[in-house]
């Protein structure tokens, strides 16, 4: 059966959601803690670190490889739902 | 066993692990050649994509680097993994359900049009291009300070290894053959820092040495940034580079990640669309093993090597000093006569030169590990260069049998493509090791190049090509022209033609010609929508294309079709 047209625009709006608020979150991470806000940040420490600078060497990075695994679960979970699945 | 004999065993024995891999596993079919048949396992092809990704440049020289610019290297933290985001979530799946085996090969069908698909050939080549010549050189420099072999003899051997088994084992080859070549390359860089953290900060754990405090109790990081405000240079943890710049040379560093040839090209290989995702998220983990250490050796290497040279008696300096001081590596030249090493910020009065390199390459000597662990770090950095080389060779000759040959003639039987790609692979080898003895005096400028290429011609083509049905073949044709135009212009303006005005002030809006691919790309962008709107959309049948590759069902194996 066919997939109607309305149920995968559906689909791709959820999709399109989920990107922009990982997107977001990644920009956040990297681009803010790490370079805009690094200064402010740099006030507050975690053990030796300063915060700011953990963000941008340390921080980001785990942060990236937690979305990218986010969105794997989330993008599986919606195929499954939307039965776009592969076979 | 000494040193040199350790070298070789080691060296030796993955090389012999490398070509046995790639007998076992050589390429009979384009599909397999180019793709190896669409067949790989996800953490298999996350493991091949970390190799691939992870160069010389990564493994022997970036801790170096943030060594000495502390807060400023972040941009190559940052840029060199966030671009996993932007390639997980927005291009691999999506790439993957389209297909083919090549990025041209989307941009050409995307866009309907031979034109863009020449143009994409054409920076896949040039970024291919620049990317491998470094890596020869890197193995003929790993080749020469461990072995003690001329470096042109160091090319000339990793030429031999690298034509053996990816012209011999295509994609399918160079895959198994990177997935040894990971584990080989993070054993090699973690072993030292682990000691190292540990003699340093008591914690085995080099991602939390670095947080820890040293054996006065101070943290490293704040002994650090005593340490060097006394000697003149900028705090550790500050950086002197300007906010503006650092934004923009992280943006063109992730989007440049997300736009190479190379790297994308790998997400063709797994056999579902889910497979592409999650592979994705297995190469960052493999990734951020390494790019999560580096900080930490970076900041022990740094610490160490102030601890033993900064007003230390030259007479007394440690051994590992006195031997990289024969590779010319550390030069030591005292001005005032006083008998003492003087390492300062000022150029004029200071007494100590330190390659980056240094950094990861003598830390085994610097934490008194054992001769092996100095065997392992050179099959470490060899397996580093090697497994990047071979993916960009591959890039090279898909590109120029599939993406050239085969689309001027379509009727070629695979037989012969596959006869053309090998000798395609085989010349690339050549060239690349020609550049790799002549190294061209700017291979350093050029790595700006790889990355503005891509961020400002393939990124906002592909991105745009998925998730608009409205741009169209004029608007990408004109939107690559004109990033790919003005990222080349300022880069050679400021590296080649005038570099004596390479400064901030006379920069536009202070952005380095390191960072200029983000205005490229921004550019690329907004000419591309211009143009689309001004022109008729795309055919149907590319509308219902792309309504196909958004969707994961019915993928099948990447094929011709």
């Amino acid at each position: 059966m066919p997939p109607s047209s309305s149920h995968m625009k559906q689909y791709w709006k959820k999709n399109l959601q989920t990107l922009v608020i990982l997107l977001s979150i990644w920009f956040m991470v990297s681009f803010g803690c790490g370079i805009l806000w690094v200064e402010e940040l740099n006030a507050y420490r975690v053990g030796g670190f300063k915060l700011g600078f953990w963000f941008a060497q340390q921080g980001s990075i785990y942060s990236f490889v937690a979305l990218i695994f986010v969105y794997v679960v989330r993008m599986n979970w919606l195929d499954q739902k939307f039965n776009v699945n592969e076979d | 066993m000494d040193l040199l004999t350790w070298t070789y065993l080691l060296v030796g024995l993955s090389f012999a692990l490398y070509i046995g891999i790639a007998i076992y596993f050589r390429a009979g079919s384009t599909s397999e050649f180019y793709v190896a048949g669409g067949g790989v396992s996800p953490l298999a092809n996350g493991l091949a994509t970390a190799a691939d990704w992870m160069s010389a440049a990564s493994f022997m020289s970036m801790a170096g680097i943030i060594s000495f610019s502390g807060y400023d290297g972040s941009v190559y933290l940052m840029g060199w993994t966030g671009g996993y985001v932007l390639l997980a979530l927005l291009l691999a799946p999506y790439l993957r359900k389209f297909g083919k085996f090549t990025v041209p090969d989307f941009v050409g069908d995307r866009y309907y049009s031979n034109k863009a698909r020449v143009v994409a050939v054409v920076c896949a080549l040039f970024i291919s291009f620049t990317y491998v010549a470094g890596q020869m050189r890197g193995v003929g420099i790993v080749f020469s300070r461990y072995l003690e072999l001329p470096i042109e003899w160091g090319v000339v051997i990793g030429m031999a290894i690298v034509f053996f088994y990816a012209v011999l084992g295509g994609m399918k080859g160079i895959t198994y053959t990177q997935v040894a070549q990971y584990c080989v390359l993070i054993f090699a860089y973690l072993v030292p820092a682990i000691f190292i953290s540990m003699q340093l900060t008591g914690n085995p754990i080099p991602q939390l040495g670095i947080g820890s405090a040293v054996a006065d109790g101070v943290p490293l990081l704040d002994k650090l940034d005593g340490l060097l405000s006394e000697l003149g240079f900028a705090a550790y943890t500050s950086g002197t580079k300007s906010t503006t710049d650092l934004f923009m040379i992280t943006l063109a560093l992730m989007v440049g990640t997300a736009g190479l040839p190379h790297v994308i090209v790998r997400f063709f290989t797994v056999p579902k669309v889910k497979d592409a995702r999650l592979s994705a998220g297995y190469a960052l983990v493999f990734i951020a093993i390494l790019y999560t250490t580096a900080p930490a050796v970076a900041a022990f290497g740094i610490y160490n090597t102030l601890q033993s040279t900064s007003n230390q008696p030259i007479a007394s300096l440690p051994p590992w000093v006195q031997n990289w001081e024969q590779t010319k590596l550390i030069q030591i030249e005292d001005k005032n006569g006083d008998g003492k090493v003087q390492y300062l910020a000022d150029p004029v009065s200071n007494e100590l030169r330190i390659d980056k390199d240094i950094m990861v390459l003598a830390s085994p000597e610097i934490a008194n590990l054992p001769n092996w662990v100095v065997g392992l770090v050179a099959a470490g950095a060899m397996a580093a260069a090697l497994s990047t080389a071979a993916g960009l060779l591959l890039v090279i000759s898909t590109s120029i049998s599939r993406d050239l040959f085969k689309t001027f003639r379509p009727d070629m039987s695979e037989k012969k493509e596959l006869r053309i790609a090998r000798l395609a692979a085989a010349g690339a080898v050549l060239l690349a090791g020609y550049f790799g003895i002549n190294p061209p005096g700017f291979v350093a400028e050029v790595v700006a190049f790889a990355f503005g290429l891509a961020a400002s011609s393939f990124f906002p083509v592909i991105l745009l090509g998925i998730f608009s049905t409205r741009v169209n073949r004029e608007g990408a044709t004109a939107g690559m022209l004109t990033g790919l135009l003005f990222t080349v212009s300022y880069i050679t303006y400021f590296k080649f033609v005038s570099p004596e005005l390479n400064s901030a002030e006379h920069w536009w809006w202070g952005i380095s010609p390191e960072g200029i691919g983000s205005l490229g790309m921004a550019l690329n962008f907004l000419v591309c929508f211009v143009v689309s709107w001004m022109t008729p959309p795309p055919p149907s049948e590319v509308q219902q294309l792309i309504q196909d590759i958004r969707i994961p069902k019915g993928a099948g194996k990447a094929s011709d079709h």
